[in-house]
């Protein structure tokens, strides 16, 4: 079963074609680790998939089932709102930005989507909480508001807030670009944590070193398409295309 | 000094005159939330609605809607339907307060709204939520302590405006203590009169300063 599906999938803003024609597959359990420059599409392919933003053209699947079917930027059918939202909450996100809500508590961040939109016991969704963040290794700070935390911590509470709706998919996005240096490994280790978990995971990074590790596909865009894409000794140690290579020799 | 029937005819001015404020502050602050909700909205109609409201009730002079409500809306009354209709003057001086400051206060709360990063919709959106319950979950209490300052500001001024009502046959403190000074010809009930406005102002500027920190509390 294929977790995503992108099928030539077009994305505009104005004039401003950002994805010229997108496919992708990503099956189960699969981390695939999207590199390339700023400005190449990589971030938007994610925004596309949760509907943050819509895409111009194309067809997108999240668990075998289609979620959007636009072009010219119009819907080609309707498809239930409702069956979109649930499709979407499928996909947890996590931001460069981490973007945690600051009136709110580290547990009540984790608890209020579970709360309020799968409207589950409050107990239930407390308890659920502090095993994420202890998973994360953040439970003493749960009654902390975020602005007490380090980015670090903010990132590891922000994965714990996008797994509190037990996604199938978790999308990153350039998870660890806003932090110190000395604080990136923290954020990589719970990322490699869930990896080794089997989730399945969408990681748009810049942590070359990270990518070889954990991928298990890495993907190169360019230019608003997928340029190159293999395993990560294939890719990264090996690449067969231009733009690859001088991108690789480029942030290496 | 005051006698008796003049404390409590100035008691009773300070009551009219709190009465209308807190009135208008309290609708003010909910219609101005759906005010400008409305000019943040996609619908072309709802933003156009609330552009025009906000277009009338800042652009003309409070005098004047107060006029509009107290004494042109009983003659279109009589004049369509050949029926005397009189308005409370009390009520017209609710309704026109509260019109007005929704007005205002919808600017400021749109302008409160508009200053939270987009992050926050976008991730509340990400996690599943409904616009409707980002904005009221995540976005609007975010506004709380930005707004504080504001409506303490709004509320200052509505104090101080509500002597207008005095031209509706209203007695409030200020119409009070005038008549009071225009029948002994001593001044001194004016120092009262600014003794009263000046006891009120402060404390309002003090509850919304220890607001203004306690509602701060989670920006470290």
């Amino acid at each position: 079963m294929s977790m995503v599906k992108l099928v030539n999938v077009r994305k505009s803003f104005g004039n401003l074609e950002v994805l010229k024609g997108v496919n992708l597959e990503v099956s189960q359990g699969e981390v695939v680790c999207i590199i390339g420059a700023s400005g190449s599409g990589k971030s938007t392919m994610l925004r596309c998939l949760n509907q943050l933003e819509r895409i111009s053209e194309g067809e997108i699947y999240i668990e075998d089932v289609l979620s959007d079917k636009r072009a010219n930027n119009k819907d080609l059918m309707k498809i239930d709102p409702v069956t979109v939202q649930s499709l979407c909450t499928e996909l947890g996100m996590v931001f460069q930005n981490f973007n945690l809500f600051p009136h709110l508590t580290v547990i009540d961040n984790v608890t209020i989507a579970p709360l309020i939109v799968k409207k589950i016991d409050k107990k239930i969704a407390e308890t659920r909480a502090l095993d994420l963040l202890s998973m994360v290794g953040l439970s003493e700070k749960k009654d902390e508001y975020p602005s007490r935390l380090s980015g670090g911590q903010q990132q590891r509470v922000a994965i714990a807030r996008a797994l509190a709706m037990d996604p199938k998919i978790m999308m990153f996005d350039e998870p660890t670009s806003a932090l110190d240096p000395e604080l990136v490994g923290e954020v990589l280790a719970t990322m490699r944590h869930l990896a080794e978990k089997g989730m399945t995971m969408l990681i748009v990074t810049h942590e070359i070193g990270f990518a070889r590790e954990v991928a298990d596909r890495v993907i190169f865009m360019d230019g608003g398409v997928i340029c190159e894409e293999g395993t990560p000794e294939e890719v990264l140690l090996n690449p067969k295309e231009e733009r690859t290579k001088s991108f690789l020799n480029k942030i290496l | 000094m005051l006698n008796e029937t003049q404390l409590w005819a100035i008691f009773d001015g300070t009551i009219v005159t709190l009465e209308i404020a807190i009135v208008a502050i309290i609708f003010g602050a909910v219609f101005g939330v759906v005010v400008a909700l409305g000019r943040l909205s996609k619908s072309k109609t709802a933003n156009a609605l609330s552009w025009f409201y906000i277009w009338f009730f800042r652009g003309t002079p409070m005098l004047l809607q107060l006029f509009i409500i107290y004494y042109a809306i009983p003659i279109i009354y009589l004049d369509a339907t050949g029926a005397t209709f009189t308005v409370d003057p009390m009520i017209a001086a609710f309704v026109a307060f509260s019109l007005n400051a929704t007005a205002y206060l919808a600017e400021i709360i749109r302008a409160a709204i508009e200053s939270i990063d987009g992050g926050q919709m976008e991730a509340s959106k990400a996690l599943g939520m409904s616009y409707r319950q980002a904005m009221t979950k995540i976005i609007i209490p975010q506004t709380y302590k930005r707004l504080v300052a504001p409506l303490g500001n709004e509320l200052i001024m509505l104090l101080k405006d509500t002597s207008l009502v005095s031209t509706i046959a209203l007695f409030d403190l200020l119409r009070t203590t005038k008549t009071m000074a225009s029948a002994t010809g001593s001044w001194i009930y004016y120092i009262y009169a600014a003794a009263i406005y000046l006891f009120l102002t402060t404390i309002i500027q003090v509850v919304f300063d220890i607001m203004e920190k306690k509602l701060g509390i989670y920006e470290r």
